[in-house]
């Protein structure tokens, strides 16, 4: 077996997987592509409600690149993300009812008011869901396996029925979000600007997620995941990598959880139940376990599965459980492995 | 003994009713290899496991130069220069020679902490890492995915990898198991060539490789070691041979 | 006054538990002996029900309604088996919780295109309604009593089963050492189908007896297999004496908290505070005693050898 390309001490070898313009660097193009440009024909076009639903598509994608991160680079298969999506909801939900009520969320020991701008809302959201998963994953990460998977489900199911039975902000009925949070420059309201607001933090995830798996915290999350004797043995210890890797996962979930709750003016303890982890699951495993674009391609079949699927039975989720079944037992690579080719590991 | 890199004290471990190790001491000195040998059972899984750091010893205390490391983590071992190669071969499988390598250097230099700069152009980690792998003779390899190794090139990236953690002292676990002559002469010749630079702890059931290499032998026996000595002494033991009737191939 | 409360509530607790009992003793020896998670668990909880309500219309019996229930939780569980859960046995977890996941909303959605969203009709025959008289004048409902004895009969024929009887000698060595038995010449793919069956009728009973108390709807299984898991990590995967530990533990800790914390907090605070404090804090009890005893004892509390 020998090296065909060029070797060097100095570098990697040049490999496809560099190259942009090969099969899966198409395949990536093209979707972030028709992501960008449909919405914003369908706005000139006047169709608003097309506009909203890719924003939707995005943010569901964002939240599922937050969750791949764990389950597909990380190897930690987290059953319980809806924790984060949701408290990310209610930041934006709980700070916006504050500031319309004008009322502060806290007296003691500071005074904490309500907010209506966007840029607080995310960072307040990204700080406290970086912080539950800091908690979250310091206790679960001691456990493995199928111990793991039921720990986390059983936090976020805490935090379910927490906010379910807390009566101030709108318990089992959810929380109606009256305003719509503000950015500096430029009208939040306007659909297609708060999908480009959106577009943007899906990029972002994204861009982030790639840079962080070339680094050297990458590589070592990714050598905890496929030995982490090994990687033990190498001198990094693998529990606090995860825990790091963990917590950025659940940050980018938990503002995508924001961006969801702003663009529909409501948030409801459904975006914290188990159902919505199994589905951000779902759509993980979909687009494509471990692949950049895999959530994206998830995020897109799985919503358009609900919205022509749906249109026609109103059983579709049986189909999709078909379907799932199918990804599951025969196509273990998804769709981005079926478009785009199996990945090659370096 | 004070120059010693590494020195087991009265090691005592037992599992239910098992002593698995049995008031065990012994020590490595700089620039020798001590061949660690006894038959099936003896414990050598068990006390390597206390050594690096996989199990706790119940009584007793093992010394990395003068730092006690009885209860410290394998990684922290790992970084203050204990290599360590394993019997059944445990790399990444999909990932590149270079970067199972790369994992050491990248401990060695700082913590994984950072997010920033692409691993694939860093000098500071590919450079070491090739060193190190031109040292085992296997720069040749240096991309090829291990799964597509052979079994004795495996060996000889194990105990790449425990190189570039720049060890002081290297602890290999029966690294010649599983090779054909040839591959065993090699890794032999290699094993001869580092001894200068890196003590090593060689547990090894290949007979040939522990006489030709060891400057010490110990013989390890239902958690005891019986024997302790140069090839000659325990070539002439008779409670050696009694302990290996049937087993040496001498 | 409060006595009599008491005594009710440990009783309803008990009663949660031995219905959790047979939900998570499935779960666990499919998990021991197979090694696989299965998420549809509760789908054969549903089934159960279902069945049960559907004969006993149709035939005006209870006690046939059970039996058809439990038959046909177990035969739609060996059918699973066969066709979907063989092929996971070798799979890593994530595959399984989605394979599994996907069975869910098959099986919900299916039930709900053949019966309908709205709750079948299902009650206790009636000699099995009215009260018992118990020690300190308390009256219980007796159909809650024979669930209780219904539990307690199911936990001594599983201890028989597994302690004295070939099959469970297979079961046993199977959770040990899976390997091994196919070596020793067992039929493994019998045993498994048949492990699965068993679990998935225990859990059809457990959804019948629970459906005629509460009701009969489709997602009737969810909340309950969700205690299940609690349940069987608390009580160490793989343990039928760890599941009932752990079933009787949450059953307990759950219903006592939902009556006394909100009592507790009106001691010290406002009534309106206290309810929500109370209660909010009750629905997360189990959750949080799980967390704490996992980390004390990662694997739960009787591990098996696993």
């Amino acid at each position: 077996m020998t090296n065909t390309t060029s070797l060097s001490k100095n570098a990697a070898p040049v490999t496809d997987a560099d190259s942009h313009f090969d099969r899966k660097g198409l395949v990536q193009m093209i979707l972030l592509g028709l992501l960008l440009l449909l919405p914003v024909a369908a706005y000139f076009l006047g169709h608003t409600y097309y506009v909203n639903l890719a924003s939707r598509v995005t943010i569901i994608a964002m939240a599922a690149v937050g969750l791949n991160l764990a389950i597909g680079y990380g190897g930690m298969v987290s059953f319980g993300h809806a924790a984060y999506f949701g408290l990310g909801g209610y930041v934006a939900g709980i700070s916006a009812y504050h500031a319309f009520d004008l009322t502060p969320f806290m007296s003691w020991p500071f005074s904490v008011p309500g907010s209506d701008s966007l840029l607080v809302v995310w960072l307040a959201a990204v700080v406290l869901c970086a912080l539950l998963a800091l908690a979250i994953g310091a206790i679960s990460l001691r456990t493995t396996g199928v111990y793991f998977i039921m720990i986390t489900l059983a936090f976020a199911q805490m935090i379910y029925y927490f906010a379910n039975s807390w009566p101030t902000y709108g318990g089992q009925d959810g929380l109606p979000i009256y305003i719509r949070n503000t950015l500096p420059l430029v009208d939040s309201t306007d659909a297609l600007t708060y999908f480009l607001i959106c577009f943007t933090g899906l990029v972002f995830a994204m861009a982030l997620t790639s840079r962080l798996m070339k680094s050297r915290f990458g590589a070592a999350l990714t050598m905890a995941r496929l030995n982490d004797v090994r990687l033990a043995t190498a001198g990094v210890s693998p529990y606090p990598i995860r825990l790091v890797a963990f917590v950025i996962s659940a940050a980018i979930t938990g503002l995508a959880g924001a961006l969801y709750a702003d663009l529909n003016g409501f948030v409801s303890p459904s975006m914290l139940s188990w159902h919505f982890s199994g589905e951000l699951m779902v759509i993980v495993i979909l687009g494509g376990v471990g692949r950049l674009y895999g959530p994206l391609a998830g995020a897109v079949l799985f919503v358009m599965m609900e919205t022509l699927l749906g249109g026609i039975t109103e059983y579709w989720q049986l189909f999709l459980g078909l379907v799932l079944l199918g990804v599951v037992l025969f196509a273990k690579h998804g769709v981005m492995g079926w478009l785009a080719g199996s990945e090659r590991n370096e | 003994m004070s120059d010693a890199i590494l020195s087991l004290q009265n090691l005592h471990k037992r599992f239910g009713a098992l002593q698995a190790t049995n008031d065990v001491s012994l020590d490595l000195r700089p620039g020798e290899i001590h061949a660690l040998i006894g038959p099936n059972g003896a414990g050598k899984s068990t006390l390597i496991g206390q050594i690096a750091g996989s199990l706790r010893p119940d009584e007793g205390r093992v010394y990395l130069a003068d730092t006690d490391i009885t209860t410290m983590s394998i990684a922290e071992r790992a970084r203050l220069g204990l290599g360590r190669s394993f019997q059944v071969s445990s790399l990444a499988e999909p990932l590149s020679v270079m970067r199972n390598v790369m994992m050491g250097v990248q401990a060695l230099q700082s913590h994984s902490f950072r997010f920033w700069k692409p691993v694939a152009r860093d000098q500071q980690l590919l450079k070491p890492a090739y060193e190190a792998l031109e040292r085992m003779q296997l720069s040749h390899r240096a991309w090829t995915p291990v799964f597509e190794l052979s079994h004795g090139e495996r060996r000889q990236v194990e105990v790449a990898c425990a190189l570039a953690l720049k060890p002081r002292a290297l602890l290999l676990d029966e690294p010649m198991a599983g090779l054909g002559p040839e591959g065993s002469a090699k890794l032999t010749e290699l094993l001869e060539a580092l001894k200068l630079e890196v003590p090593i702890l060689l547990i090894e059931h290949d007979m040939e490789a522990v006489f030709r290499l060891a400057d010490r032998i110990s013989v390890l026996v239902s958690g005891s070691v019986i024997a302790h000595g140069d090839s000659q002494t325990i070539k002439q033991d008779p409670r050696v041979r009694e302990a290996y009737l049937g087993d040496s191939d001498a | 006054m409060s006595v009599t409360l008491l005594i009710e509530q440990l009783l309803n607790g008990v009663q949660l538990g031995t219905m959790l009992f047979l939900m998570a003793s499935g779960l666990t020896l499919v998990f021991g002996v197979m090694g696989l998670i299965n998420l549809a668990h509760g789908s054969f909880y549903m089934v159960g029900a279902y069945a049960t309500a559907a004969v006993t219309a149709s035939t005006g019996s209870f006690l046939i309604g059970l039996g058809a229930g439990m038959a046909a939780a177990a035969m739609v569980g060996a059918l699973v088996e066969l066709l979907v859960i063989r092929r996971l046995y070798h799979r890593p977890h994530l595959d399984q919780v989605l394979a599994t996941f996907a069975l869910i909303l098959i099986f919900s959605e299916g039930t709900r295109w053949i019966f309908g969203s709205s709750p079948m009709r299902l009650s206790p025959p009636s000699w099995l309604t009215g009260f018992v008289t118990l020690p300190g004048d308390t009256r219980y409902p007796i159909y809650r009593l024979m669930l209780i004895g219904v539990g307690i009969v199911i936990s001594i024929a599983l201890y028989v089963l597994i302690s004295k009887t070939r099959l469970g000698m297979r079961i046993r060595a199977g959770e040990s050492d899976r390997e091994m038995i196919g070596a020793l010449g067992v039929n493994i793919s019998k045993l498994y189908t048949v492990v699965f069956a068993l679990g998935a009728g225990l859990a059809g009973l457990a959804g019948a007896l629970v459906g005629a108390l509460q009701s009969v709807q489709v997602g009737m299984g969810e909340p309950v297999l969700i205690l299940a898991f609690v349940v069987i990590v608390i009580g160490g995967i793989g343990s039928i004496k760890g599941a009932l530990f752990g079933a009787l533990l949450v059953g307990v800790v759950d219903t006592l908290g939902r009556v006394y914390l909100p009592l507790f907090f009106q001691t010290f605070m406002p009534p309106s505070e206290a309810t929500g404090v109370g209660s909010s804090l009750a629905a997360m009890l189990i959750y949080i005693l799980m967390a704490v005893i996992l980390a004390f004892k990662p694997k739960g509390l009787f591990a098996a050898n696993d």
